[in-house]
């Protein structure tokens, strides 16, 4: 419902089952404002989110996105950290699977003449006595 | 009981390290105890696939959310700007972009000039061969020439201005505006034993590569080679004071917590501008019964922030995004006062690169331009990498009310009563946020960007924390004098942020860290007769002055 898989990017939806044992497994410190999160939508659903019709389905999960306040958000950030780190995503998104350190990347120097309009600025800061 | 030490520095980060290093010419006995430990590079987060997960983790820039063994945790319910910062070696350091400015001479002088707040004792001019001292050790690398600011002599050469700041440049052009690439200590070039920088990207929490500066690798290094003790994992609870009313040492909970007592003939407070106030208002005694150094009331009070409006949005082009520092340009363009806009004072534009993919989806969901569903995939590729960021840093007029107190609940982990922030963006703050992010649409729309948001004030921007131990001359009107000693408590002196008298519209460290050097050389100067009392002076201390032979003294 929230990422959903998809055949045209190449990528699982984020109730794939590797994301959401990352997702368990990484919790520690949210799990319990998750728990509460899972708790509000179980309550605006009434019943297993799963047995709703679709559009029940996204009814009710924009109105968890807006009454759950920062327990709704912490949910949504913890699916989100975990899905855009898994390997499909990340090589469909046409990233490198490895953390920044210690290859790094290469940054341009880029076109410095653009400064020379700002170079030719008179002195521009305020004298105080 | 601890033996005496001469001097004893509480707080390892930014100006603890700063005046350790340079008082450890005297050959004295400094010890720094610091109640965080040493970081290891080794486990910083770009070491690891989950680089951008931790920052929400056990690399928060909150120290409530982060809540390690050496955080305390900070009551700032009733603030709009939550307080960041990191507890280690280095301090807070650790954990900043190294975007590198300084306040500007007119910053000292806001009430001479504008009529606002007070007039700095000192000025810009005082604190200048501080500044160039501090840019050479914690190494800077930027561009002189800057028409929006006296001469500078960067020692490296400035970051690439990279994909991100050709177009924002660009843009800053066709608007007519200022802009110049940043001053940062991100070292561009081999610099004093640290590895250039290779873009890792993610440099806020911790450089893996040891191209940003933090102070536990550029003055602690050199200061702990010259013979400063620094004992970590040592919270200190207070400041006690002897019949004399003077600084006699601290309290403190050593690395088993076990309380302990470190005695001292100078007792120097580096813990910042919510550490601080704390710890004065900790240390209560009969004779300093609303806490040590306070006889003003103004312990805790005219806490500063920088209020910043974030403004981005996206361009058709990729941006660096997570690939380079995210330190890039700044502008002064509405710096300095103009009668003809509705508030007093400036700000600068802090412009960025961009953001990681989590990052990325994070804060889009949460603005609400990125949908859940089946359009989320082609939405997320349309924003990933492609964003430019300008953010509005606010000077922020100290008043009285904004302040820093001691909460009556909370404490941290060995008991010692927890801060409390209470904190309200001023009418003038405000309305400088709103034209900084009325100039923020017009440089994106300028850039060429699309789906433009704004993130006003940053919740989680109490990264400059100001002016709760104000300097100045009148005892009555500020805590410190022109030189750091407080006015209450003869041997007791202050080098961080609180004490600002007001806070500019940059990134504080630079003055932070000059100011810490100012103050230990105006220390060494006056060691003769640090305490006003002339011979009284430790005996000891002047001793191992007269042998250092720095200073044309007499034995007493």
């Amino acid at each position: 419902m929230m990422i959903p898989a998809s055949t045209k990017y190449d990528v699982p939806g984020a109730d794939d089952a590797a994301i959401q044992a990352d997702i368990v497994a990484t919790l520690s410190r949210d799990a319990a404002v998750v728990a509460q999160a899972l708790d509000h939508l179980a309550n605006l659903a009434g019943q297993p989110l799963a047995e709703l019709d679709a559009v029940r389905r996204e009814a009710i999960a924009r109105e968890f996105r807006a009454t759950g306040s920062g327990a709704a958000a912490t949910l949504v950030r913890v699916v989100l950290q975990c899905y855009y780190r898994d390997d499909r995503v990340v090589r469909s998104l046409g990233l490198e699977l490895r953390p920044p350190f210690p290859r790094g990347y290469a940054l341009e120097q880029g076109d410095w003449s653009l400064l020379d309009p700002v170079k030719a600025r008179p002195s521009m800061w305020r004298r105080a006595p | 009981m601890n033996d005496p030490v001469d001097v004893l520095i509480i707080g390892a980060g930014a100006s603890g390290a700063a005046v350790a290093w340079s008082l450890a010419e005297t050959r004295m006995h400094i010890l720094c105890m610091e109640q965080g430990g040493w970081a290891n590079p080794a486990e910083y987060p770009s070491t690891g696939r989950d680089w951008e997960a931790r920052f929400y983790g056990d690399y928060s820039p909150s120290p409530n959310i982060r809540a390690r063994p050496e955080d305390y945790p900070i009551n700032d319910d009733n603030s709009p700007i939550k307080v960041v910062n990191f507890n280690g070696v280095g301090g807070s350091t650790i954990m900043y972009t190294a975007h590198f400015p300084r306040l500007h001479p007119s910053d000292f002088r806001v009430k001479t000039l504008d009529g606002v707040a007070d007039d700095w004792p000192i000025g810009y001019d005082t604190l200048a061969p501080f500044f160039a001292e501090n840019d050479r050790m914690m190494g800077v690398s930027g561009l002189a020439g800057d028409p929006a600011f006296p001469p500078t002599e960067p020692p490296m050469p400035p970051l690439p201005l990279g994909r991100s700041g050709a177009l924002l440049g660009k843009a800053m052009n066709r608007l007519g505006w200022h802009w110049w690439p940043s001053d940062t200590t991100v070292a561009t070039t081999d610099y004093e034993g640290r590895a250039r920088c290779i873009n890792l990207g993610h440099c806020t929490p911790g450089c893996a590569q040891g191209a940003k500066a933090s102070t536990d690798i550029t003055y602690w290094p050199v200061a702990l080679r010259a013979g400063i003790e620094l004992r970590t994992h040592c919270r200190v609870r207070e400041i006690a004071t002897n019949e004399h009313g003077m600084a006699s040492g601290a309290v403190y909970y050593d690395k088993d917590g076990v309380e302990q007592f470190q005695p001292a003939e100078v007792v120097i407070i580096a813990c910042n501008g919510v550490g601080t106030p704390r710890l004065l208002l900790n240390s209560v005694s009969g004779r300093f019964p609303d806490g040590l150094a306070n006889s003003s009331g103004l312990v805790g009070r005219n806490l500063m922030f920088h209020p910043y409006a974030q403004v981005y949005g996206y361009v058709e082009e990729p941006t660096d995004s997570n690939r380079a520092p995210p330190t890039c340009l700044w502008s002064k363009e509405f710096y300095e006062t103009d009668r003809s806009r509705d508030f007093v004072r400036g700000y600068a534009i802090q412009f960025g690169r961009g953001v990681g993919p989590v990052m990325e989806a994070v804060m889009s969901e949460a603005m609400g331009i990125l949908p859940w569903g089946a359009d989320h995939h082609r939405v997320f590729r349309k924003l990933n990498g492609h964003r430019l960021t300008a953010s509005a840093i606010c000077e922020d007029l100290p008043e009285a009310h904004n302040r820093v107190t001691l909460d009556p609940v909370l404490k941290d982990s060995h008991g010692i009563p927890a801060p409390r922030v209470d904190y309200t963006i001023g009418e003038n703050s405000a309305k400088m946020l709103e034209h900084g992010i009325a100039r923020g649409k017009e440089i994106l729309a300028a850039a060429g960007a699309t789906d433009i948001c704004v993130n006003s004030p940053i919740p989680y921007g109490g990264w400059h924390l100001l002016g709760t131990a104000r300097m100045g001359t009148d005892p009555e009107r500020s805590v410190v004098n022109e030189w750091g000693r407080s006015h209450d408590v003869k041997n007791l002196f202050i080098v961080d942020g609180s004490v600002f008298v007001t806070s500019g519209g940059v990134n504080p460290t630079s003055t932070i860290q000059a100011i810490a050097l100012y103050i230990a050389d105006q220390m060494k100067q006056r060691l003769a007769n640090l305490f006003d009392w002339g011979r009284s002076c430790p005996r000891k201390i002047l001793f191992q002055a007269a042998n250092a032979a720095i200073w044309p003294l007499s034995p007493p």
